[in-house]
């Protein structure tokens, strides 16, 4: 178990527990935040879009180009883009940050 | 256009589907309404070559598949679809119920089924400030009639095949600029082809970009502003054509006075009846506790839901319990 630190909307800042094998976009919804998530994580729409902050972008697998494909639906995409559904929680994650996209 | 029915069905995914042979079983007729222009649902719309592993015994089933299985399956029943439309509103009739949909088709049921998933398809719309008062003078999501957007300028903006086939569509009429975050494009080859075929002939032209702002005088854009890797463009056009796939969201619904617990309509687990008699919801727009969003969850819940449709619209007559394998009565209707 590690935390991971999201900033929503209102630039609040939220650490969530988070547990090996559960995808960003799950302990981002399951904490009740505001995530829509609409397709349920098959990586089918990009409402789970979220930015990694820099220093944890490299850590992340490499971006595939079903989430790259999927991004293009979203908005204000930048190089820290990432779909929430996409990233497995893993202890290398543990503290990483991150901001939810705006709606 | 005006029909009569048994059941109106909000929502032509797996679970709509199944209800109509549920209800079919039952004798009772069904039109269905939906607001994509396919039937399928979610299924259809955003993953139908993916595979679906939890439906009983199916292995493995890509969602198309299944959808298309279902449709087989309630074809004995003959169900009426309403497509590219959404229903708007209801009025209680004695003991009917008045649907009016978004093309002015109105239906006249017993029993009204909503079955609409995470609610109906709508164009996703740019998180721009001030869009919204562009939108239907300057910014359009769907194209009914391209003739006002002769010899503008016009800027389609995204990578899918609605953006591409509306600017290879449009080059030969208007001016015509294809913006997108990348070069590469989520959209049929033949169309990805066209379209840079066109771009090297100077009849479209692309641009890297993504639309951070718009600038125009009330409802009319003067200009867009667009960002790529951090420097900031601008250019004039008459109108924006956004093309970012579509999203869901519970629509009119909303307003019909039913219970909701956020955005899903409450119902019990006897029926799938909601706080109002003769309205249903069954799949992933209802709640219940324990309630589970997955299909065989709506397939459960739409053969209970079918029991009570049949006593509304029969208040008279006993419902035999009968099973599939063995019913002459029920293979008649399936023409088996």
């Amino acid at each position: 178990m590690g935390i991971i630190k999201v900033k929503d909307r209102q630039d609040k800042f939220h650490q969530l527990d988070a547990e090996h094998g559960s995808t960003i976009m799950e302990i981002i919804r399951d904490a009740g935040l505001d995530i829509e998530a609409a397709c349920g994580g098959c990586c089918a729409c990009a409402t789970c879009h979220v930015y990694i902050s820099s220093e944890w972008v490299k850590k992340l697998k490499q971006i595939d180009d079903d989430e790259e494909s999927m991004l293009d639906q979203a908005f204000h995409v930048t190089n820290n883009s990432r779909l929430g559904c996409q990233l497995e929680y893993s202890e290398d994650l543990d503290g990483m940050e991150l901001t939810l996209a705006p709606e | 256009m005006s029909h009569k029915t048994d059941v109106v069905i909000i929502g032509a995914g797996p679970v709509g589907l199944f209800a109509v042979f549920e209800l079919g079983l039952l004798n009772l007729n069904c039109h269905l309404i939906d607001n994509l222009d396919k039937i399928g649902g979610q299924c259809a719309e955003l993953y139908p070559e993916k595979p679906i592993y939890d439906i009983p015994a199916y292995p493995k089933i890509n969602a198309q598949e299944l959808v298309d299985n279902l449709i087989k399956q309630a074809k004995p029943f003959d169900p009426t679809f309403h497509l590219n439309q959404q229903a708007d509103s209801i009025k209680k009739m004695d003991d009917e119920w008045k649907i009016t949909t978004s093309n002015q088709t109105i239906i006249n049921a017993k029993c009204i089924v909503i079955a609409a998933g995470a609610g109906s398809f709508v164009p996703r719309r740019p998180t721009i400030e001030n869009i919204e008062l562009f939108e239907n003078t300057s910014v359009f999501y769907s194209i009914k009639n391209k003739v006002k957007f002769r010899n503008k300028k016009i800027l389609i903006a995204g990578g899918g095949d609605s953006a591409l086939d509306w600017a290879i569509d449009l080059a030969s009429i208007a001016d015509v600029t294809l913006m997108h975050r990348r070069k590469e494009f989520r959209a049929s080859p033949d169309s990805v082809s066209k379209m840079l075929e066109l771009e090297k002939n100077k009849k479209i032209d692309f641009v890297l970009g993504q639309l951070s702002a718009l600038l125009g005088d009330e409802k009319n854009l003067k200009e867009v502003q667009y960002k790529h890797e951090d420097n900031e463009y601008s250019m004039e056009v008459d109108y924006l054509l956004p093309f970012f796939g579509l999203k869901m969201e519970l629509g009119p619904i909303a307003g019909w006075g039913l219970n909701l617990h956020e955005n899903l309509i409450a119902v019990d687990t006897e029926k799938f009846e909601t706080s109002v008699p003769r309205i249903f919801a069954i799949g992933d727009i209802n709640t219940y506790p324990g309630k589970l969003k997955l299909i065989l969850s709506g397939f459960h819940e739409s053969a209970l839901m079918a029991q009570k449709c049949f006593a509304y619209c029969y208040p008279e007559k006993k419902n035999v319990f009968r099973y599939s394998t063995s019913s002459k009565d029920l293979h008649k209707k399936l023409g088996v």
